[in-house]
């Protein structure tokens, strides 16, 4: 998931009782499946919340192209070179449609840069890994990419407008992402025996942050119960975390590949696979900052923000002086 | 910098002659910069043909709270759609 721990209100789902007319009517609207649109009214912690989820997001589909990035001057081919280009300059569309979605809600772009750039908002915890093998750029397609869409795909269902309209777009985009992973996942795994231990050894790395990726348990949320009510959030991290490790684990026998997780086993009673939870003391240390690339990660944004800064603002000298010039001679 | 590019509604025109439709927004300087930007961004995979660009600013929306008044007028004039008229088989495509 690109967005964890969004905090909603923090008080709880308010009982009909409770709302104002104006707050139930707005419930029955949602209830019955009709979409919320940027001028319509809304609750003030609807509007908090949706900001910061999508924003969330956005600055995940951004971020996220820095570890990617990583591979574009070392692809092995010049077509998975090609490839991975597209790949980065997709991700950095899906930030974009997500930024406008959010700026429907009031805020502005550079605001929710700024919130980035000073650390006040967050991305998710997955992008403070390093991809330290090529086998990682096939990890990052298949496991990562797959749990996004996981994630992404029930919010196409959401219940604001312009949010549910760019997870539509990039759930169609988003697919290429993960085959493009999974075909790379193929090519090492199928190898030589050194390209097999290097899909190998990417997996072990990225297999607890990808189930880190839909945050801790919200079972007993009050954030997420809100959420929840609001249809900002369709399923539970735990139910999306059981889905995505039934999906995946097939994949990876197709691969020979092995889970890292001595406990995962098929339990024929819940139709699910149990599994090990991940290390959580870990997620919090890297939400806090002190993953192994959080500190890199806001440098390449402050530098790229700051080193773009003259591109700014020279075409928009630009463009006001061509506006003007073309005024005078009106 | 605190001034912050304006932002344009993006209009693509498919491959099969429907009309421009509404597929997103971007920031850009002028108006040239957000045609490049709408083709880098909205047409990666052949979604269009043409692209229109208007400021933002300059579309003038209706109000939710019109709605009763703009559109519950139509919803009792049924006869404006053909299935309101029975026309039996015998007389063939109509």
């Amino acid at each position: 998931m690109y967005a964890q721990m969004v905090k909603s209100t923090g008080k709880g789902v308010k009982s009909r009782d409770e709302m104002s007319p104006e707050e139930a009517a707005f419930q029955d609207r949602i209830d019955a499946d009709i979409k919320i649109e940027p001028k319509d009214w809304m609750p003030d912690g609807y509007r908090k919340t949706l900001i910061r989820q999508i924003g969330q997001h956005a600055h995940s589909e951004i971020v996220g192209q820095l570890p990617e990035g990583n591979w574009i001057t070392r692809a092995p081919t010049l077509e998975r070179k090609a490839i991975l280009l597209a790949k980065v300059q997709d991700e950095a569309g899906h930030g974009l449609y997500l930024y406008c979605a959010a700026e429907t809600l009031g805020v502005s772009r550079d605001d929710l840069t700024e919130q980035l750039l000073d650390g006040r908002m967050k991305y998710s915890s997955i992008f403070n890994y390093p991809t330290l093998n090529w086998a990682d750029i096939g990890a990052v397609g298949w496991l990562v990419d797959g749990a996004a869409i996981m994630n992404q795909v029930p919010l196409q269902r959401t219940s604001y407008g312009p949010y549910s309209r760019a997870m539509i777009r990039i759930c169609k985009e988003e697919s290429f992402h993960q085959r493009q992973g999974y075909d790379i996942m193929m090519k090492m795994a199928q190898g030589t025996e050194a390209q097999r231990r290097m899909a190998q050894d990417a997996l072990n790395r990225f297999w607890y942050p990808s189930l880190m990726m839909f945050g801790p348990s919200d079972k007993d949320s009050v954030h997420s119960a809100q959420s929840l009510a609001w249809k900002i959030k369709i399923d539970t991290n735990d139910e999306l975390r059981q889905k995505f490790v039934d999906q995946t684990v097939p994949q990876a026998e197709y691969l020979g590949l092995t889970i890292p997780d001595d406990n995962l086993a098929w339990n024929e009673e819940k139709g699910g696979h149990d599994f090990s939870e991940p290390d959580w003391s870990e997620f919090f240390d890297v939400v806090k900052g002190n993953g192994p690339c959080n500190k890199d990660r806001l440098d390449a944004r402050n530098k790229a923000w700051e080193d773009g800064a003259w591109v700014r603002e020279g075409l928009l000298a630009h463009a006001e002086k061509r506006a003007a010039r073309k005024t005078a001679a009106e | 910098m605190s001034k912050e590019w304006p932002l344009w509604e993006v209009f693509i025109r498919g491959q099969h002659g429907l009309s421009h439709r509404h597929v997103g927004s971007l920031h850009a300087p002028d108006a040239e910069m957000a045609i490049k930007n709408a083709r880098d961004v909205y047409t990666r995979r052949n979604e269009g043909q043409s692209i229109w660009v208007v400021e933002a600013r300059h579309i003038t929306a209706s109000s939710p709270s019109e709605k009763g008044p703009l559109y519950e007028p139509s919803e009792s004039k049924v006869y404006r759609h053909p299935t309101f008229f029975d026309i039996p088989d015998d007389v063939g495509a109509m």
